[in-house]
């Protein structure tokens, strides 16, 4: 089985999020990047297949040289080889096309990516693959078990779960369940040695229509402070959620 | 050319985010100068969504479409902008239509834009606001494909009622075997509860609540608010609740109208996940806790003295505003 795992490279979520060039971009100053939270759950699952199922694991980013200290980190988690895509990763279907044509080129049976990424939550990449390879695909994923050909999966549906049945190739939008917090790996000093002698391509990309570009930022206007209510004056709160909020 | 909406329902009966959908419809359709149509999956009576401005119901109806399936959805969707040659298309956030979004987009070579919020800022070029880095900013983008598809956030919009003369259409889109790659084995839906995702008012409870036992007046205080409840992700590592309550980053998202949080302390991780929240309350006896940052409302004491007070005291103002 040769699975694929698509990286992303995000700010961690105790970053501040400022811009830069008249609010035309993200301001990357001060800002510590990881592997996007979601994909992580599915680079871990990933690497359980590799253990269990003799796996081969690639882990693939669309970036720029900045993002390979990410992917040295999941080769160092204990994927196999890295293939960066050498581009600013401009837009969801751009990243998607590029991905593509890594697969097209690559023969693999599982693609895993995260649900969405922690940057610009836009929740496309995995369902435009799917799209663009015309495979199977499953959102939301928190469970999989690959037997031969055929997959049991179950996924997070609104009010509850799904158990679905699928075969081979398939794209999975992974999330939290495909393992727990706690099945997370810290790379140790041997994963961290053994990663700077794996293969990290560098590949350059295909060329994209642009659909869609983000042209500029906003933060949110100031929140007011916090109003406090006495604990025994509840009957204030109630007041202030209906007639002021509105809200009950 | 008029503007497509998916009109998202269940077992039948429309969900609120179909109305929201149709509400933003219109009043974009207006602006533009032009008519709103609604694809329907399954739904007898469409007749409600001529209430918020709907012109046109393209009505499918199809046994092989009674479980969701995203491809086939997806197949329609496209089959229904073709047919209307529409150049817009809306869909919701719910986890189906977020599911099918990418698909339709592909499928139609359009721009897709998620997690939009409030009208188009421009229609030329067309332009849109979205939230991105988990609610801590917005993102202007803008749309240069012919065919666009917008994914409006949840209870980004509101209802407006609208009423239009509404005209239906039985559409029969042709689907294939390959719609139908992922089969569906076996649904466990909670029932009897409003969900998560469905919630405008959420009632969260954290590790202060100190352990399962003392969930029922966490859901006594959803009951009486017509609230689903949640929690946060210690509580959920801590299996005190299930995994699905589980709001934040990794867990479920939450847009809801009123959030309470009640022993949360506010993790960044947590306020990622229900920033987006209109009005937030907090109950925890630590005035430190960062929760009291973000909030709107703020409450310092104990929660096992405050929330059965506070239970007792909505039910008699629910009692005297039935």
């Amino acid at each position: 089985m040769k699975i694929l795992v698509c990286i992303s490279h995000v700010p961690d979520t105790t970053s501040k999020i400022n811009f830069s060039n008249g609010d035309s971009l993200f301001d990357t100053n001060g800002v510590q990047f990881v592997i996007n939270p979601n994909d992580e759950f599915g680079l871990t699952r990933a690497i359980w297949f590799q253990e269990q199922q003799g796996a081969t694991v690639t882990v693939v980013n669309v970036g720029g040289p900045e993002t390979e200290p990410t992917l040295r980190k999941a080769l160092a988690i204990g994927a196999n080889e890295a293939i960066r895509v050498n581009a600013n990763p401009t837009d969801s279907f751009f990243v998607a096309k590029q991905i593509a044509e890594v697969i097209k080129n690559g023969d693999y049976d599982v693609i895993i990516a995260g649900k969405e990424s922690l940057d610009y939550n836009g929740g496309m990449v995995p369902g435009m693959i799917a799209g663009i390879l015309n495979y199977n695909f499953l959102n939301c994923c928190t469970e999989i078990i690959v037997d031969g050909d055929s997959v049991k999966a179950v996924r997070e549906i609104d009010g509850g779960r799904e158990t679905v049945s699928t075969t081979l190739p398939i794209i999975i939008g992974g999330q939290k369940g495909l393992v727990e917090e706690k099945d997370l790996r810290i790379p140790n000093m041997r994963g961290i040695m053994t990663a700077r002698t794996k293969t990290l391509a560098v590949i350059e990309p295909i060329s994209v229509a642009v659909n869609t570009k983000a042209v500029k930022f906003e933060k949110p206007a100031p929140k007011s402070a916090v109003k406090l209510i006495a604990a025994d004056n509840l009957d204030e709160l109630i007041n202030l959620l209906h007639n002021e909020a509105k809200v009950i | 050319m008029s503007i497509l909406l998916y009109a998202e329902s269940v077992e039948g009966k429309f969900r609120k985010v179909a109305f929201e959908l149709a509400s933003y419809a219109k009043k974009v359709a207006e602006t533009m100068g032009t008519t709103v149509t609604a694809v329907t999956i399954n739904v007898g009576d469409v007749s409600e969504l001529s209430k918020y401005g709907v012109d046109t119901v393209l009505k499918v109806t199809n046994d092989a479409l009674a479980g969701f399936s995203a491809k086939a959805y997806a197949d329609v969707i496209k089959q229904a902008a073709q047919k209307e040659n529409a150049k817009l298309i809306l869909l919701s956030s719910t986890t189906d239509s977020i599911y099918l979004a990418p698909l339709v987009a592909v499928s139609l070579e359009a721009g897709f834009v998620s997690n939009v919020v409030g009208l188009p800022v421009n229609t030329m070029p067309f332009q849109v606001k979205r939230t991105a880095f988990s609610n801590k900013a917005f993102n202007i983008t803008e749309i240069g494909s012919d065919v666009k598809i917008l994914g409006l956030a949840k209870n980004s919009y509101g209802i407006f009622e609208n009423t239009a003369v509404l005209t239906e259409e039985d559409f029969n889109p042709t689907l294939g075997e390959n719609d139908f790659g992922v089969k569906i084995e076996s649904v466990e839906k909670v029932t009897g509860k409003v969900s998560l995702a469905d919630a405008e008012i959420v009632v969260s409870g954290g590790r202060g609540l100190k352990g399962p036992e003392n969930w029922g007046m966490i859901e006594e205080l959803a009951e009486v608010l017509g609230a689903a409840t949640a929690c946060s992700k210690p509580v959920s590592d801590l299996d005190w609740r299930p995994h699905g309550e589980h709001v934040g980053q990794t867990g479920k998202p939450v847009s809801a109208n009123l959030y309470i949080a009640i022993g949360i302390s506010g993790a960044i991780q947590h306020i990622a996940g229900i920033n987006s929240s209109k009005v937030k309350v907090v109950i925890n006896t630590d005035p430190e806790a960062p929760f009291f940052k973000v909030a709107d409302y703020g409450i310092v004491g104990d929660a096992f003295v405050v929330v059965p007070q506070l239970i007792e005291k909505l039910k008699v103002f629910k009692a005297s505003h039935a």
